[in-house]
């Protein structure tokens, strides 16, 4: 079963669909009681850094997160989910993150380079991911392109890149590091390719990680 | 690099696709689910789903149609039509919907972007905008009411002032070209790329493969809509992509 972490930052919906679609069983809950039963987690999220993390704190889910998620069972962060798991996130003054991945949370413009800075912000639409290093989450799967939506951008160390696309600068698009993983695009609205993504993600929580 | 999006739109009215479309090959050429399935797989990058009912049932049929539509596609996909309050943003975005477009509401009260903007993020709000070309003050006015009703907003402004309010994303349908499938209004869309930052959504005039070539060519939109040519088959989207592929566009 996997639990998809409700904190009230949204688009529950769109992952819950997919994973039905995948016929993979799956629970909506805040509430840490109901979501120990599960087996791996997902943390979507769309909205604002700090809103999110004050949301996890406040409903005591960040504690069952670090006590009973981190390093035991495999965690998917999504969008903004995936920026949770980092450090640090300058969106709106600077906020601490989950810090189960190092790394820090900044704007595109902070880190495009200066001959891209026409580029639009949003990073909306298809980008085409390139798989990176050998890593359990893109394993099996061919590259493609992938739906993202996005204004803030990870700065992490290259060893937890699964996959990167390309924005006026490297975005890190997949990141992985023991049973933590990233998706900065939305696997549950990038076709094909993202529900194999998403697939594979299930799997491994079913079979466990390696 | 980001693709160019290639969006098909549909019309809702009581639950059901209107202004016909033509697929032999459709169990039920009105029915919008199938439909949203059948673009998904033919490559459709993103849909638009613009709600035309008059009813407050047909508004809540609308729902059900998105919550059907979010359970049997993987793209994103945008529904528009009489939103005027974040609880019908809610409402849409809860069912299953990426982002809502927002266009005479906005016009009579601009503040609800900026409340809709502030409360869901700015990715999820697209501000549609109606455009006509006025030959006496040589610049585009924005209308509302599906284009029966002339504002004081020139196209110009408008999108700067929807877009400084949190507006992600706008789509700008050009009132002159719409239905005459004689190529996208390629000066208006020059125009406002040439004042805002965020992305946008040709729309009006799609009549054949060469005209999307043109438009992203010639301005720098990030993606093209277009509802009858699709409809009716006279192009897939398939072929429409394979003809940008071929003269260099960017497509998935």
């Amino acid at each position: 079963m996997i639990g998809i972490i409700d904190y009230g930052m949204g688009n529950l919906h769109s992952v819950s669909k997919a994973l039905e679609r995948l016929q993979f069983p799956y629970l909506i809950s805040g509430k840490p009681d109901e979501l120990i039963e599960c087996d791996a987690f997902i943390l979507p999220g769309v909205g604002a850094f700090p809103d999110a993390m004050k949301n996890l704190e406040g409903t005591g889910l960040r504690t069952f997160l670090d006590q009973h998620v981190y390093q035991l069972k495999p965690l998917l962060g999504i969008c903004l989910g995936m920026q949770l798991l980092f450090e640090r996130s300058t969106e709106y003054g600077e906020t601490e993150g989950l810090a189960y991945l190092k790394g820090n949370v900044i704007h595109f413009s902070e880190k495009q380079h200066h001959a891209h800075s026409s580029l639009k912000i949003p990073h909306m639409g298809w980008n085409r991911l390139a798989f990176l290093n050998e890593k359990a989450s893109t394993g099996g799967i061919e590259e493609g392109y992938v739906y993202f939506v996005h204004s803030y951008v990870v700065e992490a160390p290259d060893e937890l890149m699964a996959a990167k696309a390309d924005y006026g600068c490297d975005v890190p698009a997949i990141v992985e590091k023991d049973l933590v993983f990233g998706m900065q695009f939305h696997p549950e609205k990038s076709g094909q390719v993202g529900t194999a993504l998403l697939k594979r993600f299930c799997e491994l929580a079913e079979k466990g990680v390696e | 690099m980001l693709t160019k999006r290639i969006i098909p739109c549909l019309d809702v009215k009581e639950g059901r696709v209107v202004k016909g479309t033509q697929f032999l090959s459709l169990r039920d050429a009105g029915d919008p689910v199938e439909l949203a399935r059948y673009y998904d797989e033919q490559g459709a990058d993103e849909l638009v789903f613009l709600d035309i009912s008059a009813s407050h049932e047909g508004r809540k049929t609308m729902l059900d149609v998105v919550e059907q539509v979010a359970a049997s596609i993987s793209i994103p996909f945008t529904v528009g039509g009489g939103i005027n309050t974040n609880e019908n943003i809610r409402n849409i975005l809860q069912a299953g919907a990426d982002k809502v477009s927002l266009n005479t509401a906005a016009l009579i009260r601009p503040e609800f972007i900026e409340e809709a903007a502030r409360f869901f993020g700015s990715q999820c709000i697209v501000v549609a905008i109606d455009a006509k070309y006025d030959s006496i003050t040589d610049t585009w006015k924005v209308y509302t009411h599906g284009g029966r009703k002339e504002t004081d907003w020139t196209a110009e402004a408008w999108a700067k002032e929807a877009v400084q309010l949190g507006a992600g994303e706008l789509l700008v349908t050009s009132m002159d070209k719409d239905g005459e499938k004689s190529g996208f209004d390629v000066a208006l869309l020059q125009k406002l790329t040439n004042c805002v930052n965020v992305p946008i959504i040709a729309s009006g005039g799609a009549g054949e493969a060469i005209h999307f070539v043109d438009v992203f060519q010639e301005a720098a939109v990030d993606a093209a809509l277009a509802a009858s040519i699709f409809h009716y088959k006279e192009t897939t989207i398939r072929a429409v992509k394979r003809v940008l592929k071929e003269k260099g566009v960017h497509v998935r």
